[in-house]
């Protein structure tokens, strides 16, 4: 189709159209926030009604410092992405590995988190409505930093061996994407379960 | 036919050269390893035709049981595994493959695009749902294996809890039952990011989102909810799994956890499901009808918002399948208003078609007939529908054979017809063949003939009282001469899909050759050979208006004079 | 007199029309459970609705289908049309418009008339001489409880005839002790779910005494479809006898000591009560007054000696899945059992 024999009065602009990354992982992103929404409905219509067993109140901690590092794990990664786009890939493995790296902390203090849950409290998924809405909800996002957490890694890795240019700076805009996304479910699952549900 | 010549330049088929003998093997792994959504169209469209006739079988089996009363053809255990997989696999394994499938062959034809977004994942998101499948029929062999019908789900295809914990269901039947619709969920969701993104970033020059054509608009407000539709399916899945293996609570009633949440977060699904169903539907018959009554959509604006807006409103009406669990008056009433307003949109929709037909030259070929079975039938659909809204109304019909006959109405009366009319539209652009019109109105006539049978009479059957899921009924409850009826109607109908399988096998080989254009249509589509290239299109085409077909045979009046 | 006639032209069309379109209604037999048939104020309510429902759909029906109708008749290609296509309608603002206000209308209304049906039947006032029962759902039996007389059955539902001179509705508590069930009697009310950790209430005042079938209509396992109902509506007179002989406490027949014997060493007890002996299992039906019910089962088969005799010896043969173990007893033991059952009126 490559002849239109009549002028046509609207001549087509400069064609432009979003770019199918962004467009595919925003709308992975949103089924993934339907999921979420699905446990977090689940954590907060439980809230209260357990029959036995520990409750919030009694034995959760408010896990700050792994907030703190989760949440600036966001800037570190945005100034990751504005480094690789300028093509300063230095710079960028810099902030990459210290993304990775407050990701690290943020899954450690889970980890010894969910330790003192299970062997001093006593908290397991089958021990009442909270451990089975907690871990459900809480394990959910950890398993998704921990895929995060993996990808970056990969690139990390890629850019030690000096791989990484502004070439791939759209690319990596993508996983960025998800990386805020994981911080930002991070911000809906702290409020509801340590602040709200304590 | 179209007889204008197209300035297409000509095909190069590199498969042609008489050097290249390619191997049954060698075919066999070009199809498995593809990532070509022509071919990956195909093999969704193979797949759920194969369980058509399987979930189909369950219904005439189901039928045959239900002929008589305290019929001995199926015990109660075996019944109720079969009205299970026939639920399950109607959905699953034959519904969604069958519509996204035609979105995998047709939209990046119809946007001028080389191929989807991700041609990889597409792969991958196939043969998830195709494992999906496989997991669930290979339940038949588990446990007891085929006599007895082995592990096969008995749940009911929406499984409520508590039925499905452990202790009701020891075995592995909901186990199958949940990871199965697990693992082809992931394939149905990376099989709408890729139409997402496909639609969003991949159009044509000059294809501005308001001169897509509707099918594609269609199958991209049908992804974006699927989006949100199947995800909660996942998710309560999930919990269901983590209830049954890893002693969690969700839906253990004796923990303090709740039937009802289960019941909400199905129907949180389960509502928007049907709508990701019936709006492929419309997709089809968006197509069809303009060219087989020669005149454009009437209205193209207004179905696009009319789809959106069903789209959203349809996240706001799940709990009418829930009016008998014991809402309060105004929860009954408020999902009452919303889906009798849900009912607005698609009754514009309905009138948008007939607006069309008026003033056009109907011509009656067989996708044309099928789409007029859809807009009577669909008609027919939305009004029961809108019965069953009525939520004191529904306190009766509810779970009875009305809503049988209801949601049989919209999936065979409805999504089924245009299924049909889909394939004979496009077969001929898939295979290069057209299908028999002969046999295709044996089809068509059979099919409609035993529809009306079957789901008519089934109407009342509810009205009297009839529950559903009952694998026998008492003799003396004045309903044995209704479901003998209803029994040969579904026989009637097996017979016309019998024809139809025939009818798609061997026009294959022994169908009239149809060029590129058969149908004198007007989107991008029929601008390529049939089958196309594996290219598609050798340059990227640019378009002016929502016909660009329309426009190049008719240079003097061409569309984008008239569009608003 | 043309309007009479043309009166008289439109009822006698109507009447056929209505009695071709309700045809297969005949068919049905007076024990079917027709929602068509109400007998109480619920499903009046509910058929007047659904009346008035059908009249706009049938209407709409009928408008929207005749358009199509004549659109595929009148617009259907000849040989005698001119070449070309015919003219291109791209759409039409007003009449878009008014296609869209009208439904809108038409669902205020439909809206509006609904609201005030649910509101009447959801809210309605117990009234001070109503009956309270409670049914609990089993897989697969209907448990009921009538607290004020601390009177316990199974599967069949006596309750008083309502009439204007002596009201007496019935509102039931509904629950259950395992899976999801459902209470459905069309010919008094809709139905209401019985879940686990959750109590419905309904209501039902039924104004012609006889006995009413219905059955769970919610699937809850293998045999839900023989988890059948049966509501006797008594006269004052009937109803009364009846409750004084269920509050009777079981019969002590010297003659079936053998059977009581058996009854008691075997597990029986502890699935099942015998009021005023040591039997007073919960998991499954009340015995008590077993002679005083119609079927056994819920439904399943007559209340026969012969019957009840094959049930204890093998569920299986009537009701496979149902959660009742066959009992291994030999023949004599059934006997004994059975004849000691048997007393149970």
């Amino acid at each position: 189709m490559s002849s239109i024999p009549v002028s046509h009065p609207v001549r087509n602009a400069e064609w432009r159209l979003p770019s199918k990354r962004r467009v595919g992982m925003t709308a992975l992103i949103v089924g993934e926030s339907a999921i979420f929404t699905i446990f977090v409905v689940a954590y907060v219509f439980y809230m209260g009604n357990n029959l036995t067993g520990p409750t919030p109140a009694q034995v959760l901690e408010v896990p700050i410092l792994g907030t703190i590092c989760l949440l600036s794990s966001s800037l570190t990664i945005w100034r990751a992405e504005k480094a690789i786009e300028d093509d300063r890939t230095g710079s960028f493995t810099v902030c990459l590995g210290a993304t990775i790296a407050l990701a690290a902390v943020f899954l450690t203090g889970t980890a010894l988190e969910w330790k003192k849950l299970i062997y001093q409290d006593g908290l397991t998924v089958s021990t009442n409505l909270f451990g089975t809405t907690f871990y459900s909800l809480v394990g959910l996002h950890a398993t998704h930093v921990v895929v995060g957490l993996f990808l970056l890694t990969s690139i990390f890795i890629f850019s030690l061996f000096g791989w990484v240019d502004s070439r791939h700076s759209e690319r990596f805009g993508v996983i960025a994407l998800y990386w805020h996304f994981v911080d930002t479910v991070w911000i809906v699952v702290f409020t509801v379960v340590y602040l709200i549900g304590r | 036919m179209s007889d204008y010549p197209l300035p297409v330049s000509q095909v190069i088929d590199p498969s042609t050269s008489a050097s290249e003998r390619v191997t049954f093997l060698e075919k066999l792994h070009g199809w498995v390893v593809t990532v070509d959504h022509k071919r990956l169209g195909i093999l969704y469209i193979l797949y759920s035709t194969f369980f058509l006739l399987v979930a189909g079988s369950e219904a005439v089996m189901i039928r045959i049981q239900l002929a008589y009363p305290h019929n001995h053809v199926l015990s109660a255990q075996v019944f109720n595994r079969f009205f299970t997989m026939h639920g399950t696999t109607m959905v699953f394994l034959v519904g969604m493959p069958f519509l996204f499938g035609f979105a995998n062959y047709v939209v990046p034809l119809q946007i001028g695009a080389r191929d989807m977004a991700f041609p990889r994942l597409n792969a991958f998101s196939f043969w998830m749902t195709a494992f999906g499948g496989f997991l669930l029929y290979y339940s038949f062999l588990g446990g007891a294996g085929l006599y007895g019908v082995g592990n096969a789900p008995d749940v009911g295809w929406f499984a409520y809890a508590p039925l499905t914990a452990r202790s009701f269901s020891p075995g592995h039947a909901t186990d199958y039952w949940a990871l199965a619709l697990i693992v082809s969920g992931f394939g149905t969701l990376g099989t709408a990011i890729n139409i997402i993104a496909t639609i969003i970033s991949m159009r044509c020059k000059g294809m501005t989102l308001m001169r897509m054509p509707l099918f594609t608009w269609l199958l991209l407000i049908v992804s974006m909810l699927t989006l949100v539709t199947i995800t909660p399916l996942t998710a309560a899945q999930f919990m269901l799994l983590i209830d049954r293996y890893l002693g969690g609570h969700f839906f253990d009633t004796q923990a303090g956890g709740s039937s009802l949440i289960w019941i909400h977060f199905f129907w949180i699904f389960g509502h928007p499901e049907v709508y990701v169903l019936v709006l492929p539907a419309f997709a089809i018959a968006n197509e069809i009808i303009p060219v087989f009554c020669r005149k454009a959509i009437f209205g193209y604006p207004a179905m696009v918002a009319a789809s959106v807006c069903i789209m959203f409103v349809s996240l706001s009406v799940w709990a009418h399948h829930m009016f008998t669990v014991g809402m309060t008056s105004v929860s009954n009433a408020f999902f009452t208003l919303s889906t009798m307003l849900v009912g607005v949109p698609t009754g514009i929709k309905i009138f948008n078609w007939i607006a069309t037909l008026w003033g056009g030259r109907i011509r009656f070929t067989t996708p044309m007939l099928f789409c007029i079975g859809f807009l009577f039938q669909f008609l027919i659909a939305g009004l029961t529908g809108i019965m069953l809204s009525v939520s004191p109304w529904d306190w009766q019909l509810h779970n009875s054979y009305f809503v049988i006959a209801h949601f049989h109405y919209v999936l065979v009366g409805a999504v089924v017809f245009c299924i049909f009319a889909g394939i004979y539209y496009w077969y001929p652009k898939a295979t290069g063949r057209l299908m028999s019109e002969t046999l295709g109105k044996w089809h068509f006539w059979l099919f409609a003939i035993g529809f009306h049978i079957t789901f008519d009479t089934m109407h009342c059957l509810g009205l009297l009282g009839m529950p559903r899921s009952i694998y026998t009924y008492q003799p003396d409850r004045g309903w044995n001469f209704l479901n003998l009826v209803v029994s040969v109607g579904g026989l009637i109908q097996g017979i016309a899909v019998l024809i139809f399988a025939y009818n798609f096998i061997v026009s294959y080989w022994r169908g009239e050759v149809a060029g590129d254009d058969p149908w004198d249509a007007w989107t991008l589509e029929w601008t390529t050979s049939s089958p196309p290239p594996v290219y598609n299109f050798e340059e990227e085409p640019e378009v002016h208006s929502r016909r660009p077909l329309w426009d190049l045979k008719h240079p003097d009046d061409p569309d984008w004079e008239y569009e608003s | 007199m043309q309007t009479r006639h043309a009166q008289r032209l439109i009822r006698r069309s109507s009447a056929s029309a209505w009695l071709l379109l309700t045809s297969p209604m005949l068919i049905a037999q007076g024990t079917t459970p027709s929602t068509l048939a109400p007998a109480s104020t619920p499903a009046h309510q509910i058929l007047d609705l659904s009346v008035f429902v059908v009249a706009i759909t049938g209407g709409i029906f009928l408008v929207v289908g005749g358009l199509l109708a004549v659109a595929l008749y009148r617009f259907r290609a000849r040989k005698t049309d001119p070449l070309g296509e015919p003219a291109q309608i791209y759409g039409s603002t007003q009449i878009e418009l008014a296609w869209t206000v009208i439904p809108v209308l038409i669902v205020v209304v439909l809206f509006l008339t609904t609201a005030r049906i649910i509101f009447a039947i959801q809210d309605a006032q117990k009234p001070k001489t109503a009956l309270d029962v409670t049914g609990i759902g089993h897989q697969f039996w209907w448990e009921f409880r009538y607290p004020k007389y601390g009177v316990v059955t199974a599967n069949e539902l006596h309750i008083p005839v309502s009439s204007d001179a002596a009201p007496a509705a019935t509102f039931l508590k509904l629950t259950s002790a395992d899976v999801n069930h459902s209470f459905w009697i069309p010919q008094l009310a809709g139905k209401t779910d019985l879940i686990a950790n959750h109590v419905n209430t309904m209501w039902m005042d039924p104004q012609k005494p006889g006995l009413y079938l219905g059955q769970c209509a919610q699937f809850c396992g293998s045999q839900h479809a023989m988890m059948l109902l049966s509501v006797y509506v008594d006269t004052p007179e009937q109803f009364d006898t009846w409750i004084k002989n269920q509050q009777q406490p079981a019969q002590q027949d010297p003659a079936v000591v053998a059977g009581r014997k058996v009854f008691g060493g075997q597990a029986c007890m502890n699935c099942h009560t015998v009021s005023g002996t040591a039997a007073t299992g919960r998991f499954g039906p009340d015995l008590s007054h077993l002679m005083s019910r119609a079927t056994l089962a819920s439904g399943a088969m007559d209340n026969t000696p012969a019957n009840l005799r094959q049930w204890i010896k093998s569920p299986d043969t009537f009701k496979r899945g149902a959660l009742m173990p066959a009992m291994q007893l030999n023949d004599e033991q059934l006997d004994q059992v059975t004849a000691y059952l048997e007393t149970l009126k």
